[in-house]
């Protein structure tokens, strides 16, 4: 049982002992010098400016929270798309109530507003 | 035609109608009469269409253990009995009532928008996919649709401190616990191997089964459920959530929404608790279970009973009360027979009555921003509002469990069901804490009736409310004068 693991356990130990000891050779052997840049923090690219913790609008959460619908609507028909052929007909008229629902909910989002910027 | 069609017609019924009705939501327009018709309309047809199921041949409580594959259109995800076409026609009838009285609170408080409408009907989708799981997932699903309406719906006054702070708590609360649950679910499964209901009670009766993750799973399961109808050490959300809640929605929450846990129990308990299988889990025994069922039904009643008595705000008192309710009907699940079972039916519908009744009296009589719901306010009702105190007494007596209401036979057939299986202690315990609510339920009495006040609550407008005002009356009358009358019909129709 145990052994059929061990490759594994010798992969993790060997990971973390070379990631250790690549550290510290790094912090023994290399030469320190200090500038502006390096000592702050990382922000890819662009100078921190301000908190980042400020109110910004509820349109944001709207057009995310859509994307994420639709986003997870298409990952659930990528293996219904690629099964159909085996699955049959049942699996055709379930996929199509799942998108009839999501478009109703599409459809309220679109006329109430959801979708407008301004 | 498949029988199963008419059977499962008010799950598909239900289910149309929550996504149409968000559809006629978006093309209505300004005309929010249009969506309070349609939705009262969608509610009705879905309990006709469960009245109708009612007279089908159908089994009277499916046992998980003894049923084998005869739902073949939904696919063993759903189980049909005339237990859970009961169970539907409440949450309807809980629908109605609560949007009747809704029209004109909800525009008194804040705005009326059409959601409201869509989102009830919506919960009440949830708690129709609760009363016919028969799959773990299916379960989780009409828990969380359910869940997750009342989370909106208790912050329906976003304007509002307390209605915030109540949908907060209730949200991060109720998802913790949701949590709990699935991974209940999710080490039952690994059990077991299976999320169908029968399956995992067949399962359970073959093998002697006893691993220490099933344990921890039902354990998990045990937790989450309890959490959801407001069992003791889970049921400190209950009052702010009750109190902060629009009057309306607490209404339909902690009479709906705690008939449909129950359910959950219910189900959950059948399946694990397997009373007319040999009695094979040796971890968890029958008797265990019914143990720790029993300890937390006499807590949660005393908790909810003794804390309601220092209340002085009417809604307040009445969430912790019906905390004290949710001990009540965990009794029948404990006694575990036919008559807990039927028990729990009577007591469910009686308490829809008289809690909805009473929450409605308290939406009719609040002001703009429900400052006014304290006892003192409530001095000498009588006078300015006699039709209401009256029946708010009514619904008192009856929620105290005193004879000819509802109330009464509700509480007599989970005793008489707890004393069956031999648990006279639990009985004991039930019968004192009754005893202790009748101390909080009088005193409202008290205050409206026997004590005069210089500024009584005004003189209040019913509208609509009065519909389901009337309802409430006649059911708590009827089920308090007739209770055989409910019994036999559940017992003839089948």
């Amino acid at each position: 049982m145990i052994e059929t693991y061990l490759p594994l356990i010798i992969m993790l130990v060997f990971g973390f002992g070379i990631a250790v000891v690549f550290m510290l050779l790094s912090e023994w052997l290399g030469a320190r010098r200090f500038t502006p840049g390096k000592v702050s923090t990382y922000e890819s690219g662009m100078p921190p400016r301000g908190t980042a913790r400020e109110r910004f609008s509820v349109k944001f959460y709207m057009i995310a929270v859509s994307f994420i619908v639709f986003d997870v609507e298409v990952v659930f028909m990528y293996p219904w798309a690629v099964q159909l052929g085996t699955l049959g007909i049942s699996a055709f008229i379930a996929m199509m109530f799942f998108i009839a629902i999501l478009f109703a909910g599409y459809f309220w989002e679109l006329r109430k507003g959801g979708l407008d910027w301004d | 035609m498949n029988q199963e069609v008419f059977l499962a017609m008010p799950v598909f019924l239900i289910s149309a109608f929550a996504v149409l009705i968000v559809v006629l939501d978006a093309v209505s327009g300004k005309n929010k009469t249009i969506n309070f018709a349609f939705g009262i309309f969608s509610l009705l047809a879905t309990a006709g269409a469960a009245i109708y199921t009612l007279t089908l041949q159908v089994p009277k409580l499916v046992n998980p253990a003894d049923y084998h594959d005869i739902f073949t259109i939904t696919k063993n995800t759903m189980v049909f009995s005339s237990y859970s076409a009961y169970f539907d026609i409440l949450f309807s009838l809980a629908g109605i009532l609560t949007m009747l009285a809704s029209r004109s609170f909800i525009s008194k408080g804040y705005h009326e928008y059409k959601e409201y409408y869509s989102i009830i009907i919506l919960a009440v989708a949830g708690m129709v996919y609760i009363s016919h799981a028969n799959n773990l997932l299916m379960l989780f699903i009409g828990i969380e649709l359910m869940s997750i309406m009342f989370y909106i719906l208790s912050g329906y006054f976003r304007q509002r401190i307390e209605s915030v702070e109540s949908a907060l708590k209730y949200f991060l609360l109720g998802s913790f616990a949701s949590g709990f649950l699935l991974y209940g679910m999710a080490l039952v499964y690994g059990a077991t191997s299976s999320l169908e209901l029968n399956v995992i009670a067949q399962f359970i009766a073959k093998n002697n089964f006893n691993a220490t993750y099933l344990t921890f799973g039902i354990a998990l399961l045990l937790i989450g459920l309890s959490f959801k109808i407001a069992a003791f050490p889970f049921h400190q959300w209950a009052p702010d959530v009750y109190q902060g809640a629009p009057t309306t929605v607490t209404a339909f929450m902690s009479t709906a929404g705690k008939a449909a846990a129950i359910f959950s129990f219910i189900i959950i308990a059948k399946a694990l608790m397997p009373s007319f299988t040999n009695n094979a889990m040796r971890l968890v025994s029958t008797e265990t279970m019914q143990m720790i069922l029993a300890v937390l039904s006499a807590a949660t009643m005393l908790i909810g009973n003794i804390t309601a008595i220092s209340q002085k705000n009417i809604k307040r008192m009445l969430a912790y009360s019906s905390v004290a309710h949710a001990g009540y009907m965990l009794m029948g699940v404990v006694a575990n027979n036919q008559l807990g079972y039927d028990g729990i039916i009577f007591y469910a519908t009686s308490y829809l009555f008289m809690q909805i009744g009473a929450f409605i009296v308290l939406s009719v009589l609040e002001n703009k921003d429900s400052s006014n719901i304290n006892l003192d306010n409530f001095t000498g009702l009588r006078k300015s509002n006699p039709y209401l105190a009256a029946l708010m007494a009514i619904f008192m007596f009856s929620l105290a469990g005193l004879p000819p209401f509802a109330g009464f036979f509700g509480k007599y057939y989970l005793f008489l069901a707890a004393i069956q299986s031999g648990y006279t202690w639990l009985t004991i315990v039930a019968v004192i804490s009754s005893v202790i609510s009748v101390y909080f339920y009088i005193g409202l009495i008290v205050y409206m009736f026997f004590k005069d006040s210089d500024n009584p609550i005004a003189k209040a407008e019913l509208k609509l409310s009065s519909v389901s005002l009337f309802v409430c009356l006649i059911g708590v009358l009827l089920f308090g004068f007739f209770p055989s009358l409910l019994m036999n019909l559940y017992a003839i129709i089948k």
